[in-house]
C-alpha cells in the first residue's frame, strides 16, 4: 500500500477514487506519566512519555486507516493529513484521513 | 508565608532549570539543523521530476512542556496584554524539533527531498501545566537505483500544466 500526503503521484495514473477512509485512536498514559509530566511542567524540557504515547496512537490510527483502505481494494491512499486533539487533561485523540485511490497499472521504463 | 516561599522556590527552580533546558536544547537543535542541511524540506504539493523516486511519509512529532517561570510570565503578558515571548521560544524550539526528527527519518531512508511539509500543533493542558505537541509531515523522496529515467504521466503533466508556477 502507498501511503503519501502527496495529491498526485509523478509516475503513476490515478484510476479511480475510492473515497475517504480514517483511522482514529484515543490513549492515554497511566497516572505514573501524568504525574511525571506534571513535574516536567515546572522544569520545562521534553515530555518524552508523551512523545511516545503520540506515536504509539498515530501508528496504530494509521494501521485502521490501511486496513480499511485494504478492505475497499484501494491501491494507494494519497494526501494523507493528521489531526490531533485533546479530549481531557492526559488524554488525546489522533485522526488520520486520506483519499483511497485505485492506481493504474505502471506504464513506462520498468522499476523496482 | 509559607505558600509564597514555595512560589518563589518553584519560580526560581522554572527559571534555572528552564532556562538551562533551553539553552541546551537549542544548542542541539543548532548542532543537528546543520548536519541536516543537505536534505531539504519544501511546502510545494507537487513533488520533483527530475528523477525517478520513490515516496514515503515521513513524520517527526514532540512534545515540549512550559515551565513553571514560564507559565507565570505568560499570564502576567496575558493580564496587561502583549507578544507572550515566553511562549514564543517554546514553539519555536517544538517545531524546529519536529521538523528535525521528521528530516531523521527521511535521512535514514536516504531521501533527497521532502515534500509537501505540513504542521500540525496541539496545546495539551492548560494554564500551568501547559505543554505542546508539533506534528510535523511530510513525503520524503528517495531516488531509485538504478535510476530509470523519470516517468511522468500524462496526468500529472496537465497538473503540472495547470500550476506553472509549481513545475
Amino acid at each position: 500500500m502507498l501511503v503519501s500526503n502527496l495529491e498526485f503521484l509523478p509516475d503513476r495514473t490515478i484510476d479511480s477514487h475510492l473515497g475517504l477512509v480514517q483511522g482514529s485512536s484515543v490513549r492515554s498514559k497511566h497516572v505514573g506519566r501524568d504525574m511525571m509530566a506534571g513535574l516536567r511542567n515546572i522544569f520545562g524540557g521534553e515530555l518524552k512519555g508523551y512523545t511516545e504515547l503520540l506515536q504509539d496512537s498515530r501508528k496504530e490510527a494509521m494501521e485502521r486507516m490501511l486496513k480499511q483502505a485494504e478492505s475497499i481494494g484501494a491501491d494507494a491512499v494519497l494526501n494523507i493529513r493528521f489531526s490531533t486533539s485533546s479530549i481531557t487533561a492526559g488524554a488525546a485523540e489522533i485522526y488520520v484521513y486520506g483519499s483511497a485511490v485505485k492506481l493504474a497499472p505502471k506504464t513506462g521504463a520498468p522499476s523496482s | 508565608m509559607i505558600e509564597i516561599g514555595i512560589f518563589l522556590i518553584l519560580l526560581v527552580c522554572g527559571y534555572l532549570f528552564g532556562s538551562l533546558a533551553e539553552k541546551r536544547h537549542y544548542r542541539s537543535i543548532i548542532k543537528r539543523e546543520a548536519e541536516l542541511n543537505s536534505l531539504p524540506a519544501i511546502a510545494s504539493r507537487y513533488p520533483a521530476t527530475d528523477k525517478c523516486y520513490q515516496q514515503h511519509l515521513v513524520y517527526g512529532g514532540v512534545v515540549v512542556a512550559s515551565d513553571y517561570f514560564k507559565s507565570f510570565l505568560a499570564g502576567l503578558v496575558n493580564f496587561f496584554g502583549g507578544a507572550v515571548v515566553s511562549y514564543e521560544s517554546l514553539i519555536d524550539r517544538a517545531r524546529r524539533e519536529a521538523m528535525l526528527r521528521m528530516k531523521a527519518e527521511a535521512k535514514a531512508k536516504q531521501a533527497e527531498l521532502i515534500f509537501n511539509v505540513k504542521f500540525e500543533t496541539m496545546t495539551i493542558g492548560s494554564g500551568r501545566l501547559a505543554s505542546v505537541e508539533v506534528l510535523a509531515y511530510g513525503t520524503a523522496l528517495v531516488p531509485q537505483i538504478p535510476s530509470d529515467p523519470p516517468v511522468i504521466t500524462p496526468q500529472y503533466a496537465r497538473i503540472l500544466a495547470l500550476n506553472p508556477s509549481q513545475a
